[in-house]
């Protein structure tokens, strides 16, 4: 026996020096059976990454499929659009052959071309959809499709003549610029159109006319909404958080759950009562009126200002409904929880001894809790601001039911252009420029203060 | 209310506190601390020593009585106020401050200019050798650089008042001792008035001038550390700080401050009456371990007992002997490991004893 173990120490004891041998050189670290170190640790470690991955897999094809699949493809259609181009081939084909020529074409080949693609499209009733892509920059052009396809079968050589017989329009050199553009299904003009710009018929691209532009107004007002929505959830949830780390657990708990009461209630529900609550014949303005708020106002001569800065409405009552006001309300109470809980879960891990520390360090109150209690709660504020505007730029129902015309977010045109004007591609566009924002949002957020900082509970 | 009658630098005159009302965490406290003196609140947790140094340092307000410093009430002085320097459980170095922006705040809040707190802030470095780290982050420094840095900021603005609060709790053993020195020979060198409160009573016996036994909100004796060890004035005391000894019994007679006691098994002993009044009362004798002899000379103890070795354990520079004595199964005797030792078998019965002057009646602990 004690042989044996004597035996086994020598041999493992050669082959602890052979492996020493080659580390006294220059050359790589190898185990006491000659192989690299770096292969067999990867060797060693590989069975337990397949394992891992196995276990991650359901999950990864359920996200591959029902999420980042779609979306990828929804984002493909703001720089795709093959409705002009797949409908309507031959006179795709002959843009191609003649890159040169802009304007109406004297050339009858191209007219030929656009009377066979219309006659297909009669026989496959796609006229419409030939038109939709066009009618986008040109409006009403649609009819113009639809209509000279119902006669497509009539049109007979000389084509241009027979066309401009039809409608005057054929002959619009403006529409033979936009069929030269749709003519590609790859293109940036839902871009352009995202942020109010147009892509002229020469191809130059300039501003659209001020009564069209929306997109951009837009664009910042949910960007202002959302950044004055974060900071009133700020400013109302640090206390209240503040509140919830310091009290003793038992009424901790108590109070939490009160935070967390709203998510229990349908999103509609809570949208709803406030409009029930803020509406001009509603909670509080009928105990305003019967406080005597607005008879005070007016005894004041605030009442007429007010009025004229449209605090008070038409109806003589306070106006907190269906415009800005109704959103940034309604928002911040949805939102308020996603802020108070990152601060609440850093506040949480904050000592007290700290502001002790500080006040027997000489600091008077405020300046402990401004030099060593608030410094340390940045993490969870930064994480809050960024939860809550990230949540409130992309945020739908509650505009859409208390903003009014004037408290609209990006969303509400985002659901319009998918669920009214069927323009998806213009809808894919202004959800991609809204994904950037975002991101530079969260990288501005991770130079500013570091992702590595975040703690969101 | 004067306190002209007083020296004392510290003086907590009739303190009572309570938190609901109901019960008292601390029990008419009174405690007068001269200047200079390294004084330790030793006690097990929730016999009310934090809670004193608390309203000490301005956290805690007293429900009751009068905390003066240097002669002047401070009840009701903010803590930032009082001048006070405090070294926490946790140390709470400010985790988003340097080193040296964590000493730099307490003289940045007195406004003094930055080239005198510079100077300041690198002198407290030195002092506990961390003049390297300034710059670094408290979550870069160990356990007990930390505990350094912690001392330093506390001293930084030459408070002449530190207190500490289980400030070495977090430390490994060997460290601990280390820091036990260095804390010490602060003290020594700058002459500041500390109150250190701890649960570890070695901790205690180490660096205090003298010590406060807390129990159930009040100080249950106030003595040096060799005074608080030989001479224990109650069974609390003597359990605490210490190995004990303990055997009931019954006292016979009290005679000159000696009392003959028979034990619970019928043998009888003397030892010097200390909480004992009358014949007749239930007492707990306290024994040192390292007081009882075994195998005892003629004459050399007054006392003699005979017990079964249960359990030997060596520890190198003595032997730990667990025996049966007097119906106690846990009678501990510590054998000094010197040449001539006597040989130890375990289950042997062999003769135990000790001198009466060694052995204390206390007042009685029920077992």
């Amino acid at each position: 026996m004690a042989d044996t173990t004597a035996a086994d120490n020598s041999q493992y004891k050669a082959a602890a020096l052979a492996a020493l041998a080659p580390q006294t050189g220059k050359g790589p670290l190898t185990t006491a059976d000659g192989t690299p170190l770096k292969a067999a640790l990867g060797k060693a470690q590989r069975q337990a990454r397949i394992r891992a991955f196995i276990l991650v897999a359901p999950l990864l094809a359920f996200i591959l499929i029902t999420f980042i699949a779609p979306i990828g493809s929804m984002l493909f259609r703001s720089v795709n659009n093959d409705s002009f181009s797949a409908n309507a081939p031959a006179l795709s084909q002959w843009f191609d052959q003649n890159p040169g020529i802009v304007g109406v074409p004297e050339d009858e080949a191209a007219w030929a071309a656009l009377a066979a693609d219309l006659r297909i499209a009669k026989k496959e009733r796609t006229a419409g959809q030939m038109g939709t892509r066009i009618n986008y920059d040109l409006p009403g052009s649609r009819s113009l499709f639809t209509k000279t396809g119902r006669r497509a079968d009539k049109l007979e050589a000389p084509f241009k003549e027979a066309f401009e017989k039809v409608d005057k329009r054929w002959v619009d050199p403006d529409l033979w610029g936009v069929m030269r553009r749709g003519s590609s299904p790859n293109t940036a003009s839902f871009y352009y159109s995202a942020v109010d710009l147009t892509q002229q018929p020469d191809g130059s691209v300039v501003a659209v006319d001020e009564k069209r532009a929306v997109y951009k107004d837009i664009f910042v007002r949910t960007l202002i909404l959302s950044a004055l929505i974060a900071g009133l959830c700020f400013l109302l949830g640090f206390p209240v958080a503040h509140m919830l780390a310091t009290v003793p657990t038992r009424y901790a708990n108590l109070l939490l759950i009160l935070v967390l009461l709203p998510f229990w209630t349908s999103l509609l529900v809570r949208t709803t009562s406030w409009i029930v609550l803020l509406q001009s014949q509603g909670v509080v303005n009928d105990a305003l009126d019967a406080l005597g708020f607005f008879t005070l106002m007016q005894k004041l001569a605030l009442f007429d200002p007010m009025q004229q800065a449209g605090i008070i409405g038409s109806t003589g009552r306070l106006e907190m409904m269906f415009n800005q006001a109704g959103t940034i309300i309604a928002m911040v109470h949805i939102l308020l929880p996603f802020m108070i809980l990152p601060l609440f879960s850093v506040m949480k891990t904050i000592p007290p001894s700290y502001v002790r520390a500080a006040r027997s360090l000489g600091a008077s109150q405020p300046r402990a809790f401004w030099k060593v209690y608030f410094p340390q709660t940045i993490p969870g504020i930064g994480a809050g601001l960024l939860l809550v505007f990230i949540l409130a730029v992309g945020y739908y129902i509650t505009p859409a039911l208390v903003g009014g015309a004037k408290g609209t977010l990006i969303s509400n045109l985002i659901a319009f252009h998918i669920e009214k004007s069927f323009n998806w591609s213009l809808a894919a566009a202004l959800s991609a420029i809204l994904l950037v924002i975002v991101l530079i949002m969260y990288w501005l957020y991770d130079r500013i203060i570091g992702i590595d900082n975040m703690k969101l509970g | 209310m004067s306190n002209s009658e007083s020296d004392a630098y510290v003086r907590f005159d009739h303190v009572q506190k309570s938190y609901d009302g109901e019960t008292l965490v601390v029990k008419d406290l009174n405690l007068d601390i001269p200047e200079g003196e390294f004084l330790t609140m030793l006690g097990p947790s929730g016999s009310g020593k934090t809670t004193s140094l608390m309203m000490l340092a301005g956290f805690e307000p007293a429900t009751h009585g009068e905390i003066y410093l240097g002669g002047e009430s401070i009840n009701n002085v903010p803590p930032n106020k009082r001048g006070i320097g405090m070294v926490f459980q946790n140390y709470a170095l400010f985790p988003h401050m340097t080193v040296a922006e964590n000493l730099a705040f307490p003289l940045n809040v007195r406004g003094m200019n930055k080239v005198e707190a510079e100077a300041k802030v690198k002198r407290a470095l030195e002092m506990v050798e961390l003049p390297a780290m300034a710059d670094r982050r408290p979550a870069q420094l160990s356990g007990g650089q930390q505990q350094r840095v912690a001392v330093a900021r506390a001293l930084v603005f030459d408070p002449k008042l530190i207190l500490m609060d289980e400030p070495l709790g977090a430390l490994d053993k060997q460290l601990r001792e280390q820091m036990q020195y260095e804390i010490k020979h602060i003290h020594e060198n700058l002459g500041v008035t500390v109150v250190y409160v701890t649960h570890d009573q070695a901790e205690a016996l180490t660096m205090s001038d003298r010590i406060a036994v807390f129990e159930d909100g009040v100080i249950q004796q106030l003595s040096t550390p060799d005074d608080l060890y030989e001479r224990p004035m109650n069974s609390f005391v003597a359990q605490f700080i210490g190995e004990n000894n303990k055997l009931n019994g019954r006292v016979n007679q009290v005679k000159d401050s000696v009392a003959t006691i028979t034990l619970d098994d019928g043998q009888k002993v003397s030892a010097e009456a200390v909480g004992i009044d009358n014949a007749g009362d239930l007492t707990t004798l306290s024994l040192r371990p390292e007081r009882v002899e075994i195998e005892p000379d003629d004459g050399q103890v007054d006392n003699i007992l005979s017990g079964r070795i249960e359990e030997l354990i060596y520890l190198g520079d003595h032997i730990r002997t667990r025996m049966n004595v007097a119906g106690n199964p846990d009678f501990i005797v510590k054998v000094p490991n010197s040449a001539d030792h006597k040989p130890l078998v375990e289950g042997d019965t062999v003769r135990v004893g000790w001198k009466s002057a060694d052995c204390r009646a206390l007042d009685h602990l029920a077992s």
